[in-house]
């Protein structure tokens, strides 16, 4: 008995998180009826990520053989979602131990300490439990110690991140009433560093034009399908006809071939974020509910999207700059010996437009535009420097991609080395 | 009635707006199913109310849905006089 609760219950991380569901939900007092859809609808989430996941490695190994065949490096995807569900396999169960953990640990430390934050981003939340997860793995640890300080980790990322912008944030919303609780903080930190430096906030970009044609890209199915149709084609020309008719397509037409490879990436894409919302969905109001009840006075930490109805150009300007940041990285990565960083659309449109936001807030229209261009060197570097420490884990082709992730990743498996555990 | 919130990736900000279209809808002794999405979802949801930032949802904007754009996603006044017409 004891041995099918501890492998078989506790071992299969969608039960784990429906459990965790449903203590949230009866902790509410929710009527049977919520209880038990919500419950069934979190074990579902996590069962779709699987599935997502399954849709997207199969496009992702493609593109990793016509990457190398086509430039004899190995060229990488960075895309959270896809990391994690990759990683669910093996990691579920301590990273769904963690997150819960994590979220306890946030609770006590808005509690009882100046870091007044609940981190309510749930997504990122679950991708850093993750990253924590292998990471901590890979350095030896594992069973109660594994959970322990993996949660402890994570709790404090949950309120250390936004206490670094909320002076920031401040300036940018004009009050204190939230904070931004999303894992790309450096990134914007250093934005609103260098606006500080360089611009002048007097001169902001919502007093310029900006053409408004490119928000279509905001639909993140549209920004993940266009970007990978342009790559797969474009490493498709390089690798040659010949080499993906003859070893990847069975012989149908190798653009045909790459343009569906491109779709069926963004379709695994759009899977994993609908497992992910299903997921999150009972978890996040039950940690609301229940941290506004034991740590009063605290300020919700959010999604950064929450600030881009601040100044809507240096959302356009900051997505512009970080990407074009991230194409000039693409070519000096190899350069200086590291894997190829293909710039996604997504995470350069969220985080570079949320450095932007930043930028603007301390040096105007120089101010997004600089700041966001140092946030896409950013998440170009950290990503690849991340991957030298992760490449024993065996995620192929794809790895976090927000700047936190990487981060955080760097230090945990360089102090776990530092101690002789890895 | 039902009050669709929307967001690019429909995980993060939406999802923070519907608990604060909830806590609204309370105030103002109003019940209504509200849920939340990404955009490509949104295109094929069936919705009385949509809402969301001004860029995302005025891309739903097709002349006969309802859309409510919110500057302040956190502003539970904000929400109450922008939905108050609507209900």
């Amino acid at each position: 008995m004891l041995d099918i609760i501890m492998n078989d219950i506790l071992g299969t991380p969608a039960i784990l998180v429906g459990l965790f569901a449903l203590v949230g939900l009866l902790l509410q007092r929710k009527a049977i009826a919520e209880v038990v859809s919500g419950t069934l609808k979190t074990v579902m989430g996590f069962v779709i990520i699987g599935a997502g996941a399954a849709v997207l490695t199969g496009s992702l190994d493609i593109f990793g053989k016509m990457f190398d065949h086509a430039f004899n490096v190995e060229g990488i995807i960075p895309n959270n979602e896809a990391i994690t569900a990759a990683a669910q396999s093996e990691f579920g169960t301590s990273t769904a131990l963690i997150m819960v953990c994590g979220m306890i640990v946030n609770i006590l430390l808005a509690r009882f300490t100046p870091f007044k934050y609940i981190f309510l981003t749930g997504h990122h939340t679950l991708f850093m439990a993750c990253l924590i997860a292998a990471t901590l793995s890979v350095g030896g640890l594992h069973g109660v110690p594994l959970v322990a300080i993996g949660a402890v980790i994570l709790g404090l990322c949950m309120v250390l991140f936004p206490a670094i912008l909320q002076p920031y944030v401040r300036q940018i919303t004009g009050s204190d009433d939230f904070a931004i609780g999303h894992f790309g903080t450096i990134g914007y930190f250093v934005s609103a560093t260098v606006g500080k430096w360089f611009g002048n906030k007097n001169k902001t970009t919502e007093e310029i034009k900006v053409p408004k044609s490119l928000g279509f890209l905001r639909d993140t199915s549209v920004a993940v399908s266009l970007t990978m149709v342009l790559f797969f084609i474009i490493v498709a020309l390089f690798a040659g006809r010949s080499f993906i008719e003859a070893e990847l397509s069975g012989g149908s037409n190798f653009i045909v071939f790459s343009f569906m490879q491109a779709i069926t990436f963004a379709a695994g894409v759009y899977i994993i974020l609908a497992g992910v919302r299903m997921l999150i969905a009972e978890i996040v109001p039950a940690f609301k509910g229940i941290a506004e009840k034991v740590a009063p006075n605290t300020k919700p930490a959010l999604d950064c999207p929450t600030i881009f109805p601040f100044a809507p150009n240096a959302v356009i300007i900051g997505f512009l700059a970080s990407f074009v940041a991230g194409l000039l990285s693409m070519f000096l990565l190899p350069v200086v010996g590291l894997k190829v960083i293909v710039p996604g659309l997504v995470p350069h449109f969220f985080t570079g437009a949320a450095a932007g936001v930043f930028g603007n807030a301390t040096g105007g229209r120089r101010g997004a535009m600089l700041g966001a261009f140092a946030n896409g060197i950013i998440i170009s570097f950290i990503p690849a420097i991340l991957l030298i420490f992760m490449g024993e884990l065996g995620f192929e082709g794809t790895t976090f991609g927000d700047s936190d992730f990487g981060i955080i990743g760097i230090l945990i498996a360089s102090i776990l080395k530092a101690f002789g555990a890895a | 009635m039902k009050i669709m919130v929307v967001c690019g990736n429909g995980l993060g900000s939406s999802f923070i707006m519907e608990m604060n279209v909830k806590k609204a809808l309370a105030e103002m002794g109003k019940t209504a199913e509200v849920d939340h999405t990404d955009l490509t979802s949104a295109r094929t949801v069936q919705a009385n109310i949509y809402i969301g930032a001004a860029d995302i949802v005025g891309q739903l904007d097709d002349g006969s849905r309802t859309i409510v754009t919110l500057e302040n996603m956190m502003s539970i006044p904000e929400i109450k006089s922008k939905l108050e017409t609507h209900l």
